[in-house]
């Protein structure tokens, strides 16, 4: 169904595009990591192409290859009614250099797939305007769904945040300054109804 | 009484002008799913948001890929836990899809009577809890009685009310029962009446209608730049139902309407709902007609399907094919594939690498209300505090999905 999407791509590419395949009726093109974004723009802004949504994006981490790790994104044409799986390679064995430039600019939904796909496989995206974990917690050591990391990891225990980390007080605030509130009926000094 | 009026001096009472902080979740009565929202607050309105999920995380993709194929399915009824069947039905869908699969006709109809049930008991629960977070507590009562009704339906057909597991790589795990046709029957016509109760209920209600219209607008082009899709996509007037636009089951062969909205507000996306329970029912009545009362269920295909459980027992065959299958697991050939569904919210989608063996690479699950939630932030920025609850009932956020 989108061949046409492929072949156009090669001729716009040519060398860029590394390799393209189609199997059970999807349509995957492996695109040089390096114009990853300049990629996704003409994807969007082509008028043959016009893949205006962005479905999916995630990791696949096979330890064995190198790069590493493959980056798949899926998107999709609302006008066109075509699909495509783009997919980069990054990583090295220690995963050194896997980056990519972020596509938040192409789609803004992109943003927390983004996020999930640091989060998860730890790839960063250059550019990403808020680049933190969003399943796990900050303090979460490790990418879960790389193939190294056994599945029955735990992970250490987190000590409470200092103030300073936190960058707010952590001790309670009473709800009323002095110079607050109702300074009326609540005073000790004033008759008071409570004793009635 | 001494009188109220201290004198002050002038400013004294004045109230703090810095913003003010608020965390809203992630366990708030009115928020349905655990999700928390840092607020940044100037009086009442809201002037930075920042939606933080995970709260639900259960490492559903680590955990795929250490059992079998087939140990998915209970995995995936805890995705959408309002609408598990979709779930069952999306992913045994992917994975045939990579087997090159095509399960009996009679057993396409059972699937999409099933799903399209899940989707009334989605709806249903989306727009009576909606109604509920807006003080309305008798639509949300009729709601649930209306999903109880259907969830009958389901725990007559499989055994269980709310986690099925009843999806099976190349069928379904029992054949659909005698009484299956004459159930839906009778309990569309009761569920869609009350449905249509709570819609008077609520739509002459001039609470709910201020709550609701002009509130959280979404322009059909950005929610197609986030990745919206179903409902919520189709209340911003983009015409993209799975259904429709790549009919997958026997979809192509039903005659149902997608309804569209106009400004892509939040009763918008409430009318979506409702008018989608209705097509529902059609689809549900046209089912009905159109499935077989008897013929296979299952592919007959002893590398993915277990044998009959009377064989199993009697023959030696049976016996090791049902040993490999279930120790071994279904050997899905070599391959990824991404196959798509119309679940509750929207888009299902899974991603599946099969490396050949009994146990997946990887399982990706494209959950539609993960890119949903991340546009919630710019929806509610610049409203007032008060318009999160109806906003947030309205994208019909499932914690259990969003967070994988």
């Amino acid at each position: 169904m989108s061949e046409a999407a492929l072949s156009r791509l090669k001729q716009q590419f040519g060398a860029a595009i590394l390799e393209t395949s189609s199997s059970f009726g999807d349509e995957t093109a492996v695109v040089d990591a390096t114009r990853w974004k300049e990629i996704a723009l003409f994807l969007r802004d082509d008028s043959k192409l016009a893949f205006d949504m962005p479905i999916d994006l995630c990791g696949v981490d096979y330890p064995e290859r190198s790069p590493r790790m493959e980056v798949v994104l899926h998107v999709y044409s609302t006008s066109l009614r075509h699909r495509l799986r783009l997919k980069a390679r990054v990583g090295d064995d220690e995963m050194n250099g896997a980056e990519l430039d972020s596509l938040v600019a192409v789609w803004s939904g992109v943003e927390w797939l983004e996020r999930e796909t640091y989060d998860m496989s730890g790839v960063t995206f250059r550019g990403h305007p808020d680049l933190r974990r969003i399943l796990m917690y900050p303090e979460f050591e490790g990418h879960p769904l790389r193939r190294d990391y056994a599945a029955n990891r735990t992970q250490p225990l987190i000590p409470y945040r200092t103030e300073s980390e936190a960058g707010v007080p952590l001790e309670k605030l009473a709800p009323f300054g002095p110079d607050e509130g109702m300074s009326f009926g609540r005073n000790p000094h004033l008759p008071s109804h409570s004793e009635n | 009484m001494e009188p109220l009026d201290i004198d002050l001096a002038e400013g004294e009472l004045e109230l703090p002008s810095e913003p003010m902080h608020l965390n809203l979740g992630p366990s708030h009565p009115a928020m349905h799913g655990t999700v928390r929202i840092v607020l940044e607050l100037s009086g009442e309105s809201i002037s930075k948001a920042d939606v933080q999920i995970g709260y639900l995380h259960r490492g559903f993709e680590k955990m795929c890929e250490r059992g079998t194929w087939t140990q998915v399915f209970p995995y995936v009824d805890r995705l959408n836990y309002v609408s598990p069947m979709l779930n069952n039905v999306g992913y045994a869908l992917a994975v045939e899809k990579l087997c090159g699969l095509v399960v009996p006709d009679r057993c396409q109809w059972y699937r999409m009577a099933l799903g399209e049930l899940a989707r009334m008991s989605d709806h249903l629960t989306c727009t009576g809890a909606m109604a509920m977070e807006l003080g309305a507590f008798t639509p949300f009562l009729w709601a649930i009685k209306a999903r109880e009704m259907v969830w009958d339906i389901l725990e007559e057909e499989t055994g269980a009310r709310l986690t099925h597991s009843f999806g099976r790589i190349g069928g379904m795990a029992k054949p659909p029962t005698p009484a299956f046709k004459e159930l839906v029957r009778g309990t569309i016509p009761r569920v869609l009446q009350l449905m249509n109760e709570c819609e008077k209920m609520l739509l002459k209600n001039r609470i709910f209608l201020d709550r609701l219209e002009n509130v959280g607008i979404i322009s059909g082009k950005d929610a197609i730049a986030l990745g919206w899709t179903g409902p919520c996509l189709r209340a911003s007037g983009v015409d993209y139902d799975v259904r429709k636009a790549h009919p997958y089951l026997k979809y192509d062969e039903v005659d149902f309407d997608v309804p569209l909205g106009k400004k892509g507000d939040t009763l918008d996306r409430f009318l979506v709902r409702v008018e989608e329970l209705q097509q529902c029912g059609r689809i549900l009545t046209q089912i009905c007609d159109r499935m077989a009362d008897d013929g296979p269920v299952n592919c007959d295909d002893p590398r993915y399907v277990l044998p009959e459980k009377q064989d199993v027992y009697t023959t030696i065959e049976a016996t090791i094919q049902h040993f490999k299958l279930i120790m071994e697991g279904a050997k899905i050939p070599k391959g990824e594939v991404y196959s798509y569904t119309e679940g509750g919210n929207g888009e299902l989608g899974f991603y599946l690498v099969s490396d050949g063996s009994g146990t997946p690479y990887r399982v990706r699950i494209r959950p539609p209300c993960f890119q949903i939630t991340n546009g919630l932030s710019r929806l509610i920025t610049g409203r007032m505090l008060s318009d999160i609850i109806p906003i947030f009932g309205s994208i019909n956020m499932i914690g259990g999905e969003c967070d994988h």
